[in-house]
């Protein structure tokens, strides 16, 4: 299934290099990534439970995702018991048509949103405009990629590649008034417009980070506050979560918070983590008449028993992205999908099919920052390399890299033959050649030698050698 | 079989070289043979070694490194110990070996897995060395290579050893555990994006104000020094073991 809004008409490694040749996106990500990284480090650092609790965290994901069937059951229970009611949403598609049609059957004309990946996933807000309600994001960085009418480039930044400077113009302009690039300025600019929306607003949609199963309650984890408003105020409150985010009981809940947020911003705790339990009920002041619940598979739940089950236990928290070399050169946008990074590989395999991924696939050096920062620890290189595979054996690959790598393995289980690769290459590099440097190579290995000199092979391998050593001794 | 050899014990040791180091840094294995003969260890190269198949494997071809993974197995069915000089090596014996061989040679796979190291690991945790001179006067610096640190969870013994170097100075690199860029293929598939990490790597490297860096795994050696030679820096990419035992034997 190809993904509407993806930018997929050039391909992945000409997406990357626009990327790199940005400057102010070179700039802002550099700033945010290299402070998310400190804030992280410096959080688990003052937490010394910290390690113990991320395999804590991990092993109830896992419990969870075995009884996946009766957590959710028992979700829907509760979450019905107090007078809200709950979709299932095969894909995407489904998931945005309840969500549109219950928006319209309640006369919705506005409805303002908290920060919410899952309903990037399902591409909500154009359908949402499309039958007359007008979305609101009214978390600050997705304000500001709204105006902008773009879309997240991280999973919990999503203006990260946004310089101040930038914001400020960018609001001079929608807003049609000069605005100081800072940041306080431009917060309290988002929050006097934002004000009259939640008020204006008869629709809430929020995702939820964690659903809790034997109490019915969706968790948020915000810093604005918004998240509250937007459950708070407008008379329907939809929420859109995949059903992998569902767990237990409220002590588990304990296990998450504490890492999660030192994951993502290297905060304690987010500002606000706000709980809600179904619709208003008699007697209180405030809070949604209707509360729906959408529970989205969309690819997952084939995971349980597949090879991306891991990335089930996915709190997208973003620390993988903050790490990972090849996100802090290009960015989010240049993946092309809704979630961008290492993890975000991981879930457009998952949401659209592994040939989706063949190119970016290969968007890693596989260096494990990601498996060391994620608060659960999800083996990321692992599937990577496995969906890698899957690549080869599906025949997705092109076909002149399957043919270097066959003879190149051919090459590596016959020693006699493995013997004549040196001194073949000696013959073939000797033009260019300068010394026991290679400056330069024509074709593909020009890939190599555009910025890098390659070592010319040597004039006697070390196994050409050590037959001299051995016989010297 | 020994056991782990101490100072008194010379042990036998058997050199999984691999084909970086075969190929372009025959001078790296070199310099592992004549530091582990001067330390009291027998070594030996057994023949027919290729490659470890990491390459294949990081590619997506399996089958075929689990061909090279189950050819390469026998060749040091007699090891005592197994050296290899890049981490990322050590760690597709150690780590992925025992997975992809057949399941008859999975008992095979572990017992090498547990007798095969990564060369810094091997002078300090198992010939309980670490005091060295360095063939290189001034500072040094030091790059964790991905596999050494995160597969092989070893940022200690590479610091032990620069740390105790007579003749050289040791300074930390900033973002030292931060990726080269390397990453096999990854370097060629999207070449732009990894000389851009290798850019970032390479600036923090002339910060240190270091006359070389060092790093324990050829591919990291080919991309810095590959980088470090095209600006025409005077700073020096080394191997370990050239920095504590240069020249020829």
């Amino acid at each position: 299934m190809s993904e509407p809004g993806a930018d997929l008409a050039t391909p992945f490694r000409q997406r990357a290099e626009r990327a790199l040749h940005d400057d102010f996106l070179q700039q802002a990500l550099t700033i945010a990534t290299t402070k998310f990284i400190d804030l992280r480090r410096q959080a688990f650092r003052d937490f010394p439970e910290g390690e113990r609790l991320r395999d804590r965290a991990r092993e109830i994901k896992e419990a969870t995702l075995q009884g996946l069937d009766l957590y959710v059951d028992q979700l829907v229970d509760n979450v019905e018991r107090q007078g809200g009611h709950v979709h299932f949403a095969v894909s995407a598609d489904e998931a945005r048509d309840i969500v549109v049609d219950l928006g319209r059957r309640a006369g919705a004309r506005m409805a303002v949103k908290s920060k919410s990946m899952a309903t990037e996933e399902i591409h909500l807000n154009d359908a949402l405009a499309a039958v007359g309600i007008t979305p609101v994001e009214t978390d600050l960085g997705e304000y500001i990629i709204q105006l902008a009418g773009e879309r997240p480039s991280h999973i919990i930044a999503p203006a990260i590649h946004k310089t101040k400077g930038q914001v400020a113009a960018l609001f001079g302009r929608e807003l049609k008034r000069p605005v100081e690039a800072d940041p306080e300025a431009l917060t309290r600019v988002a929050r006097a417009e934002l004000r009259d929306k939640f008020l204006a607003a008869d629709m809430g949609i929020t995702g939820a980070n964690f659903a809790i199963a034997d109490t019915g309650t969706i968790v948020l984890v915000t810093n604005e506050g918004n998240g509250r408003m937007v459950t708070s105020l407008p008379r329907l409150h939809v929420a859109v979560m995949g059903v992998e985010k569902v767990i237990p009981s409220l002590t588990d809940l304990v296990v998450f918070l504490a890492i999660l947020a030192k994951s993502a911003t290297g905060q304690k705790l987010s500002s606000y983590t706000t709980l809600v339990r179904g619709p208003r009920r008699a007697g209180e002041l405030e809070g949604p008449e209707e509360f729906h619940l959408v529970l989205l598979d969309n690819g997952r739940v084939r995971q349980l028993a597949g090879p991306l089950r891991e990335a089930l236990s996915c709190l997208r928290c973003g620390a993988c992205l903050n790490v990972c070399p090849v996100y802090r050169q290009i960015g989010g946008h240049a993946y092309g999908y809704t979630y961008p990074g290492p993890i975000g590989i991981l879930l457009t395999a998952m949401l659209n099919g592994p040939e989706s991924v063949k190119d970016l696939a290969h968007a890693s050096s596989l260096c494990g920052a990601c498996v060391d920062a994620c608060p659960v620890r999800i083996d990321i290189p692992r599937m990577l390399v496995e969906l890698r595979t899957e690549v080869d054996t599906r025949h997705i690959a092109p076909w002149p890299e399957r043919v270097i790598f066959k003879t190149f393995a051919a090459l590596l289980r016959r020693p006699s033959l493995y013997r004549v690769a040196a001194p073949v290459t000696r013959l073939l590099q000797r033009p260019f050649a300068t010394g026991r440097r290679v400056p330069r190579l024509p074709f593909f290995f020009g890939r190599w030698t555009a910025t890098r000199d390659l070592p010319a092979v040597a004039p006697r391998t070390f196994a050409e050698r050590w037959r001299d050593l051995e016989g010297g001794r | 079989m020994t056991g782990s050899a101490g100072r008194s014990r010379p042990s036998r040791v058997s050199l999984l070289i691999t084909c970086l180091a075969d190929m372009f840094y025959p001078e790296v294995g070199l310099a592992i043979v004549r530091l582990l003969r001067r330390l009291g260890a027998a070594v030996d190269f057994p023949p027919g070694q290729t490659c470890c198949g990491l390459p294949l494997f990081n590619s997506g071809y399996r089958a075929e490194a689990a061909a090279v993974a189950a050819r390469t197995l026998p060749l040091f069915r007699d090891a005592d110990h197994v050296v290899v000089p890049s981490g990322s090596c050590a760690w597709m014996v150690k780590h992925e070996y025992p997975g992809l061989v057949p399941p008859a040679l999975r008992e095979e796979a572990l017992a090498l897995a547990g007798r095969t190291y990564e060369l810094s690991q091997f002078l300090v945790r198992v010939l309980d060395r670490a005091e060295f001179e360095s063939t290189v006067k001034g500072t040094v610096t030091y790059h964790d290579s991905c596999h050494l640190l995160r597969g092989l969870h070893e940022a200690e013994t590479p610091r032990t050893i620069l740390r105790g170097l007579a003749g050289a100075e040791f300074v930390e690199l900033t973002g030292a555990d931060e990726c080269c860029g390397f990453g096999g293929s990854f370097a060629v598939r999207l070449p732009e994006v990894s000389s851009a990490i290798l850019d970032r790597k390479l600036a923090n490297v002339e910060a240190t104000g270091a006359h070389c860096v060092v790093a324990c795994d050829a591919g990291c050696l080919m991309q810095m020094g590959g980088g470090l030679s095209r600006r025409g820096s005077r700073v020096r990419a080394l191997h370990l073991a050239e920095l504590l035992e240069g020249g020829a034997p």
